[in-house]
């Protein structure tokens, strides 16, 4: 599961290192971790689109993923407080960390059209390798139900974005 | 006069006011659920009113390119009052692969 997980991630190039050591089966507290850090991610990325882009649809874009990824990282926070689940910091954790520090320093350097292709390029990527382990790794690793139930909406949020920023990236072309 | 025939007379002119009405606006439902508009089609007419109840915990809205927006804010309802007849496609600004469709009957 997890090699297919690593196949998947290094398929887009999101991560250079191998996510989960292999047979580990991530904790809920990690599964928790992971999700959050993934939502700041595309979080952090939009805000840059937001500043940068000069483009509509692109902005428009970037503040539906700063509204969906705030409110359900909002509801993942409400659900480990009722859970009281600590959220832990681990490899896979970093890993998303490090490899958006860098797309979002390249990026950083692009401009105008040049940008907005980039940026809606990686939403498209970034997008897929999350879905791909949510469905593949993190939803199936959940054991609490709840936990798994918000997973599970997030999956059908993320796969209407991935629908959207295809969408977006044809528009650019 | 007994007070039941009271109460009777009452009731008859309540259901004689809204009986002279000759089509009584309706009000249909349609709910939001893991993005999905349900159900995706439906029929009414002018003068009825379509309520969006949302259970997403995500903003939604229920737009007609170039006409009307209405905004279904997380765990909301909003409602929309059908003003002109004909088909029209809406969809979600927000998240653009929702639709729904509305054929809209003349008054």
């Amino acid at each position: 599961m997890f090699v297919r997980l690593s196949a998947a991630v290094a398929a887009v190039g999101l991560l250079a290192s191998p996510v989960f050591a292999q047979g580990a089966k991530p904790t809920d507290p990690q599964i928790a971790h992971i999700a959050y850090t993934a939502g700041v991610i595309d979080v952090t990325a939009a805000k840059q689109a937001i500043k940068k882009s000069k483009n509509k649809e692109v902005v428009a874009f970037a503040k539906d993923m700063v509204r969906d990824h705030e409110a359900v990282n909002k509801q993942a926070l409400a659900l480990v407080k009722k859970l009281k689940v600590t959220p832990e910091d681990n490899d896979t954790s970093r890993s998303l960390a490090k490899q958006a520090k860098d797309k979002l320093a390249e990026l950083g350097k692009l401009k105008g059209a040049a940008y907005d292709k980039a940026y809606v390029a990686n939403e498209v990527a970034y997008h897929k390798t999350v879905d791909g382990a949510l469905q593949s790794v993190l939803i199936p690793s959940a054991s609490n139900a709840e936990l798994k139930g918000l997973l599970q909406t997030g999956l059908k949020i993320f796969e209407g974005h991935l629908q959207h920023a295809e969408h977006v990236a044809a528009e650019l072309k | 006069m007994v007070p039941g025939c009271k109460s009777f007379a009452f009731l008859a002119a309540v259901l004689g006011a809204t009986g002279s009405i000759p089509a009584h606006a309706e009000t249909i439902r349609v709910s939001i659920d893991k993005l999905m508009f349900s159900p995706v089609n439906i029929s009414a007419k002018v003068g009825d009113t379509i309520e969006w109840v949302n259970a997403d915990i995500l903003a939604h809205t229920a737009t007609v390119k170039g006409d009307w927006d209405v905004t279904i804010p997380p765990k909301k309802t909003a409602s929309y009052v059908l003003k002109k007849a004909g088909d029209v496609d809406y969809y979600c600004r927000f998240h653009p692969n929702m639709k729904g469709h509305i054929t809209i009957a003349p008054k």
